[in-house]
């Protein structure tokens, strides 16, 4: 067995390099379709008159893809990474690592066959149809599998706050996944779901805000508790602070859901719980935003000349301003005016280009070198462009669907002395073009910063090889 | 709405899971030195 004790010696990086490399691959993929939706929008010819082109299915293509693919597999390397170096142990179960790799990227192709095809269970995030739903499940048992039983066998007694987070991530998300996506199949490619009118819009909603909270928050900010501390050579500004965080965060994201459905049918009260609960995860939110950004006390310099450091400290501004955003959304009298505009639209980019596409990227900018041996990326120089470019375009996009999204909420709301309607919606879709066409600018300069990255990549991972990582505590533990 | 029959308990529930982890943790030792451990991550490669 001596070929088995030299595995145990050195960390297993190769499922972190092929997610680390897909995150960049998907990335591209979907923020090309965001792009073209945002062209359609602005020209509808786009469409071609090819069902498999329409709107209704590149849009499930495009928040599928950036969501799970990119976002995703982004989480997946993270998670692998940091749970090996926190706890010094190599990932637990080899194979499995491996299934999942290969598992997740078989639901990301057909998730890319199945959408433009039309199959859908209609629900907002959870688009796809059962049989792909099941290998969610598979995929995501193994994930906790491999990632709880490296915590289990770690040879470092405290479990660092990280993997609290990619922890709570990876449970709250197969509870809602099993929960919210339960139905009852006609036919291969056809469910209908367990749940019917309000009882299911409330189910995707709990499912879907907690989504926001457990993958695109409570994992994004794993990654944030140990990308941002290594980039900066500091130790997070207060640990203490950190694991308040965490189970007030947890504790809280539960409860918000309702938030999403104001002035429907749900019951009254159930809508003010929700927006209760949105005001309170507030403080949470912003504990953690500042415990990320004070981590640079007293080197603030720092932030002049790394790039990378740059890239994960902007992602923090942007999580503080979208949570302080989504609360204020929330209460009901704000809700709506905002409620079914575009506002909505800037609202979830500025927490998806700022927080979770900028930390991913600057996360995989200190990753990517390291995993092929070198010291950083092929061209730091091309990180400060892909920094610029990416900031600029995610300014102008939600600059322009804010301002978008309250005219169109005040011109719906408008009415005369006579109580008819002042506009008629198509005047208002005809006076929001000229902010389509700059949410498009916005979104062709984030799409190219990504382009850079994949360049850089490339060059990188071409430039060095695959190198094994030793673990230090076999030696120092013994 | 029967669905909340379902997704409040399950709340329920998980909040106890919760409250279980966070006494777990403590009854652990996981916050005995706690800055400490914030440092420690810088020291591994």
């Amino acid at each position: 067995m001596a070929f088995s004790n030299q595995q145990a010696t050195v960390y297993n990086d190769t499922v972190v390099r092929q997610f680390a490399i897909m995150t960049v691959v998907w990335g591209v993929v979907g923020m090309l379709v965001g792009v073209i939706i945002a062209a359609q929008l602005t020209w509808p010819e786009l469409n071609f008159g090819i069902p498999w082109l329409s709107y209704g299915r590149l849009r499930p293509l495009h928040t599928n893809a950036v969501i799970f693919a990119f976002g995703g597999c982004g989480l997946f390397a993270s998670a692998y990474y940091v749970v090996q170096r926190t706890c010094q142990v190599r990932l637990f179960g080899d194979k499995l690592a491996s299934f999942t790799f290969w598992g997740w990227q078989l639901v990301i192709l057909a998730a890319a066959i199945s959408l433009p095809l039309g199959f859908t269970q209609g629900k907002e995030y959870a688009e796809l149809e059962w049989p792909i739903d099941i290998l969610i499940t598979l995929v995501w048992v193994s994930f906790a599998i491999v990632f709880f039983g490296t915590v289990g066998t770690r040879k470092v007694k405290h479990i660092y706050v990280a993997n609290w987070f990619f922890g709570a991530f990876i449970l709250a998300v197969a509870i809602l996944h099993l929960v919210n996506s339960a139905a009852i199949p006609a036919g291969l490619f056809k469910s209908y779901s367990a749940y019917a009118g309000v009882q299911d819009a409330m189910v995707q909603w709990w499912y879907g805000h907690n989504a926001v909270g457990f993958f695109l928050t409570a994992g994004f900010l794993g990654m944030m508790y140990y990308f941002i501390p290594k980039q900066a050579g500091r130790p997070v500004y207060s640990y203490r602070l950190s694991i308040v965080h965490f189970w007030a965060l947890i504790f809280t994201y539960m409860w918000a859901g309702p938030h999403h459905l104001h002035y429907t049918a749900l019951p009254d009260w159930t809508q003010s719980v929700g927006m209760v609960f949105s005001l309170i995860l507030l403080a949470p939110s912003w504990g953690g935003m500042i415990n990320g950004i004070m981590t640079l006390s007293g080197a603030w310099h720092k932030l002049r000349d790394d790039p990378i450091l740059r890239f994960l400290i902007v992602s923090l501004s942007f999580y503080g301003m979208s949570t302080f955003e989504g609360p204020m959304m929330s209460i009901k009298t704000v809700n709506a005016l905002s409620h079914y505009t575009d506002w909505t639209v800037g609202h979830v980019h500025s927490g998806a280009l700022g927080w979770v596409g900028l930390v991913t990227m600057g996360s995989m900018y200190y990753l990517i070198p390291r995993l092929f041996g070198q010291k950083q990326m092929f061209s730091v120089k091309a990180i400060e462009v892909h920094f610029w470019i990416a900031t600029i375009g995610i300014v102008i996009y939600i600059a322009a669907m804010w301002i978008a999204g309250v005219m169109q909420g005040l011109m719906w709301r408008a009415v005369n002395a006579d109580g008819t309607l002042t506009y008629t919606f198509v005047e208002s879709v005809k006076a929001t073009y000229p902010f389509y066409v700059l949410r498009l600018l916005g979104g062709l300069l984030y799409l190219s910063g990504m382009l850079i990255m994949l360049w850089n990549t490339l060059k990188t991972a071409t430039a060095g090889r695959a190198v094994s990582v030793n673990i230090p505590s076999a030696v120092a533990h013994a | 709405m029967d669905i909340l029959y379902l997704l409040i308990p399950l709340s329920v529930v998980l909040v106890f899971f919760i409250l279980g982890g966070l006494w777990w943790a403590i009854d652990r030792g996981q916050f005995e030195d706690i800055e400490g451990e914030g440092e420690r991550i810088l020291k591994d490669s």
